[in-house]
């Protein structure tokens, strides 16, 4: 039981790495700004990684370098083995806002990625698939409902659906609870990683939040401003899977507090 | 001490509810209906009283009911299909006319403007400043170009409703957000997917705005054509009216116009609504 326990948490270290970043770095040549510098960065398949930082940090930066929407001025950016030189099928991204289109019910939002790649026909198809994601995240029955009608913490879930309908290799996360009231956060991040253990999904989530980081995440990266590199990738070693009452242990203090003192140094410099 | 919180509790149960009435100023109470009908008669009653106490010659303002006999008189020729009814009829040709022209032109327009950097940069400076002259003064142009005939005043009339529709289009597509625009590079769409799957739907709010404040130029545009450009159409009767200071026709016949000007508004917004079905009705809600 125990050597069970242990080995869930720090399997994800001997996992096959999914995304490789070496050395990246992203120079805006308009104002000559280094946004990143020497950024190296593994993410095993399955695993779970955040990164925070105060803003300036570069942290959107890399975000959008590994969603393939800007190139990096130097380095090497791998994901299953192919350099990412655009945006891919097998990136998920969900952002801040849900984002859905209110002219589109939650199906046809879902399906929307696949409609945009391979057309209206393989969208019809997708549609049965689609309904199987709201049910994974407790929407059934509301297939044909227009976004209009979703409360904020209904239509990030139905973001989600649309994140997974192409079976992405990696899932990037920008903020995406942010605008929710905090208890709907707790229990969508909760979601998110029950959603994520039961596709073994391999995540990586910006956030502002250090409880939000440490509750989720297997590693985070801790990364500093001006210019924006990674200060520390921490080790959580909290057992899985995380339960929202682990929040008071005192090995979830220790681990919140070392990271707040991290950028707390950020800041100095 | 443990007795005391019952007492009180005991004290709130026995007493009457706490009910009361939220005030409601008497002006916002009134239904509909009854205000329209206030302020229909306050005005009509105004209007009496200024001819009866001939504050003003019968020659500048007719008596309500005067006017009132003509919109009849006017009614039964329009209803027989009388000379008005053809006169009628030439200037809801160039409304439509010059209204089609305008949209193809502007929404054209307005995608290569909200679209392109070039159009951004090179076209919309040229048009703002068009958009600033005073575009009636064009009429003679036109009329010199086009002739008398109804072709002068479509194009007057499809040049003032263009430069809305321009607008509403290249502010439309302009309001999708960040994260949408985003959204559609990660899934990897074309620019041509982008415009038609999400930067026109999102604009079409603005797009209609647009198109609402053109039909009203539009009408705006045929009139002053056909007043400054002569021809048979409804502007030509109103001059005709005015030069022999027939003061009652001229309002009747205004009144008869602007119904043709509200069936185009009203026909656009409810292509509105059928369109932009998402979009929740706020202009002129009051919710309290």
């Amino acid at each position: 039981m125990n050597a069970s326990l242990a080995n869930d948490y720090s399997g994800a270290s001997s996992e096959a790495p999914v995304y490789e970043l070496t050395n990246v770095s992203k120079t805006y040549a308009r104002n000559a700004v280094i946004a990143l510098e020497n950024v190296d960065l593994t993410l095993r398949h399955g695993s779970f990684t955040s990164v925070i930082g105060s803003s300036g940090c570069g942290k959107s930066t890399l975000l959008k370098i590994m969603a393939g929407l800007i190139p990096p001025t130097k380095g090497r950016v791998i994901l299953q083995d192919k350099p990412v030189t655009g945006p891919r099928r097998d990136i998920g991204m969900m952002f801040q806002q849900a984002t859905l289109f209110p002219w589109k019910t939650a199906v046809e939002n879902i399906v929307l990625p696949i409609e945009i790649r391979d057309g209206k026909g393989a969208a019809k198809k997708a549609k049965e698939k689609a309904h199987d994601l709201l049910e994974i995240v407790g929407l059934k029955g509301f297939e044909n409902v227009y976004p209009n009608e979703l409360s904020g913490g209904m239509a990030q879930r139905a973001s989600i659906c649309r994140m997974l309908i192409t079976e992405p290799a990696v899932l990037l996360l920008d903020e995406p609870f942010s605008a929710l009231d905090e208890l709907s956060r707790d229990m969508m991040n909760m979601e998110l990683q029950r959603i994520c253990r039961e596709q073994n999904a391999t995540a990586f989530l910006v956030t502002h939040s250090i409880q939000e980081a440490v509750i989720l995440s297997d590693e985070i990266v801790v990364m500093k401003p001006r210019p924006g590199r990674i200060a520390e990738i921490v080790q959580v070693d909290l057992p899985r899977p995380r339960t929202l009452d682990m929040m008071t242990t005192p090995r979830f203090g220790e681990i919140v507090d070392h990271i707040r003192s991290m950028l707390d140094k950020g800041e100095d410099m | 001490m443990t007795d005391a919180p019952t007492n009180q509790r005991l004290e709130t149960e026995a007493a009457d509810d706490t009910v009361w009435v939220q005030e409601v100023a008497f002006i916002d109470s009134v239904p509909r209906w009854i205000a329209m009908t206030f302020v229909f008669v306050v005005f009509i009653g105004t209007w009496d009283l200024v001819t009866r106490l001939e504050l003003v010659s019968p020659i500048i303002l007719p008596t309500p009911w005067e006017t009132f006999d003509d919109m009849i008189f006017v009614g039964n020729n329009l209803l027989s299909g009388g000379y008005m009814l053809v006169s009628l009829w030439i200037t809801i040709k160039e409304v439509i006319y010059g209204f089609a022209l305008a949209i193809a032109l502007g929404f054209s327009l307005g995608v290569l403007v909200g679209e392109t950097v070039f159009g951004e940069k090179a076209v919309m400076p040229y048009l703002v400043a068009i958009d600033t002259m005073p575009k009636v003064a064009f009429a003679p142009l036109f009329v010199a170009w086009l002739g008398f005939g109804i072709e002068s005043k479509v194009a007057l009339a499809a040049f003032i409703a263009t430069f809305p529709i321009v607008v509403g289009t290249a502010a439309g597509l302009h309001s999708a957000d960040e994260n949408a625009r985003m959204l559609f590079k990660t899934m990897g769409a074309s620019r041509m997917q982008t415009l038609i799957k999400m930067k026109l739907p999102t604009g079409l709010p603005q797009i209609f705005t647009g198109l609402k404040i053109g039909a009203v130029g539009v009408m705006a545009g045929a009139i002053t054509g056909e007043f400054l450009g002569g021809g048979k159409g409804f502007g030509e009767l109103i001059r005709v009216a005015a030069s022999q200071l027939n003061t009652p026709r001229v309002f009747s016949l205004i009144l008869y116009l602007s119904l043709v000007g509200l069936v185009l508004y009203l026909i656009v917004q409810w292509m509105q609504r059928k369109v932009v079905f998402w979009q929740k009705e706020s202009v002129g809600a009051h919710d309290h």
